[in-house]
């Protein structure tokens, strides 16, 4: 089986690495870069607990070959924050306790921003069907989307 | 596995005749790599199609209508003017396609090709009279949509074959087309039915019309009868009722956990009578 030589950027950063072409881009994420902050929930593209964003859309990292990512741009839940300071999505999910176990939080956190980005002024709505690819069995999903309606009321700089 | 990324269909094409072994060919990959990871499926050679030019477009053609290019995402298409303006009912059914994730990857030629009966972009294709062009290692040919599922999982291709593109027709005058389908919850199922309605009007009288219906049968299937009970009608409260009479005579669903037999075979009448008024209301000029 020979490995593939891909040269993708992550968060800015020019990244190399070999693959199996049976890798997934999040295997090659996490096994090959050791950015753990994705993970594998099923695999399958239900929860999406592995949501990174490649070329500026949201995708599931387990529904991508890691070969794919060459020449592309990925950015993953790692690039979030700005050096110590959380962005503002991140910091009202602590506020807001919008976590329990914290598994699907990446994910969640990456999905969210795309959506801020799309829709900086999204209703509760539009933000549980953005959402829907992204499993949670803790919080039962209403501080996480009080959370994102917060940040984004942040983010336009208005007081939620 | 060898991974291949050829630049034209025809490379794609002569690396799959020439194939041993299994062959898949990845556009979105949300079907294939979820087969490979249940181990359903090792392919031998997996052919990306990504890094053929023109892949990604949606592109008006010379006679007003469109061409999709194989891995145009669905989110691409909900965000594309001119083809929601056109074609809203082949488009509402692709945005029903999984998560926000899944939509942008999965692709309209990949929810052909993995030949669901429960696809919910196929029977909008089916409704607008779309074709495929295929590829092969002796040239390429359009066929009608319709005739690409044959079973469950199983497509009309043959071995070498593959979708180069879906052509969508010149939408013209007075005519609108809408897509529903039926899950017990609100997002992110898989059709216990699906309909798609077609049609064109002259003042308040429907002159053209198609009618597709998925998961009622093996495959997504085109029903002319159906068609048949609307034209030349206002889709006054008869004609509805003999549009539904004919998309339910026309079901032959399995029974299994999402719906029985007889559930399938009425709601299929139900949701007809319903697009079929929401295509008409898009016909006359309603945006929603």
């Amino acid at each position: 089986m020979s490995k593939v030589h891909v040269t993708t950027s992550v968060n800015g950063d020019e990244v190399e690495f070999l693959a199996d072409p049976r890798e997934t881009l999040l295997d090659c994420l996490r096994d090959h870069i050791g950015l753990t902050g994705s993970k594998e929930g099923c695999g399958t593209g239900d929860c999406g607990a592995c949501s990174v964003t490649l070329d500026g859309t949201l995708v599931c990292s387990c529904l991508v070959l890691g070969v794919e990512a060459d020449g592309k741009r990925v950015e993953t839940i790692e690039g979030m924050a700005d050096g110590a300071e959380l962005h503002p999505l991140q910091r009202k999910f602590i506020e807001h306790a919008a976590l329990q176990c914290g598994f699907c939080t990446p994910g969640i956190l990456v999905a969210a921003k795309k959506l801020l980005e799309t829709n900086p002024n999204p209703t509760e709505e539009e933000i549980r069907y953005w959402l829907a690819g992204n499993l949670c069995r803790c919080t039962g999903y209403d501080k996480i989307i009080r959370a994102v309606m917060d940040a984004a009321a942040e983010l336009r700089q208005e007081a939620a | 596995m060898r991974y291949h990324t050829p630049t034209t269909f025809e490379d794609a094409a002569q690396l799959a005749a020439q194939a041993k072994g299994l062959t898949r060919f990845l556009a979105g990959g949300t079907d294939v790599l979820v087969q490979m990871r249940a181990g359903m499926v090792q392919p031998d050679d997996l052919i990306d199609l990504k890094k053929i030019a023109g892949v990604a477009e949606i592109t008006a053609t010379d006679d007003g209508g469109w061409r999709i290019g194989v891995a145009v995402p669905g989110i691409a298409l909900g965000a594309h003017e001119g083809l929601c303006a056109d074609w809203p009912g082949v488009v509402e059914g692709m945005e029903l396609v999984g998560s926000t994730q899944i939509q942008g990857r999965a692709t309209l030629t990949g929810n052909l090709c993995n030949g669901s009966p429960a696809a919910d972009s196929v029977p909008g294709l089916v409704a607008a009279g779309a074709s495929v062009e295929i590829t092969g290692p002796d040239g390429t040919r359009n066929v009608p949509v319709e005739e690409i599922p044959v079973s469950p999982g199983k497509t009309a291709l043959k071995a070498g074959e593959l979708i180069s593109a879906i052509l969508l027709p010149p939408r013209g005058q007075n005519a609108g087309d809408a897509y529903l389908r039926f899950i017990p919850r609100t997002e992110m199922d898989i059709a216990v039915v699906g309909s798609a309605v077609s049609l064109r009007l002259d003042g308040d009288t429907v002159t053209e019309a198609r009618v597709a219906l998925g998961a009622v049968a093996p495959t997504v299937k085109l029903v002319p009868e159906a068609a048949e009970a609307i034209i030349g009608t206002t889709l006054d409260e008869a004609a509805l009722e003999a549009l539904a009479k004919a998309a339910s005579a026309a079901c032959s669903p399995i029974d299994d956990k999402r719906g029985t037999v007889a559930f399938r075979t009425e709601v299929a009448g139900v949701l007809t009578k319903r697009a079929a008024l929401i295509a008409k209301a898009r016909a006359k000029g309603d945006t929603a």
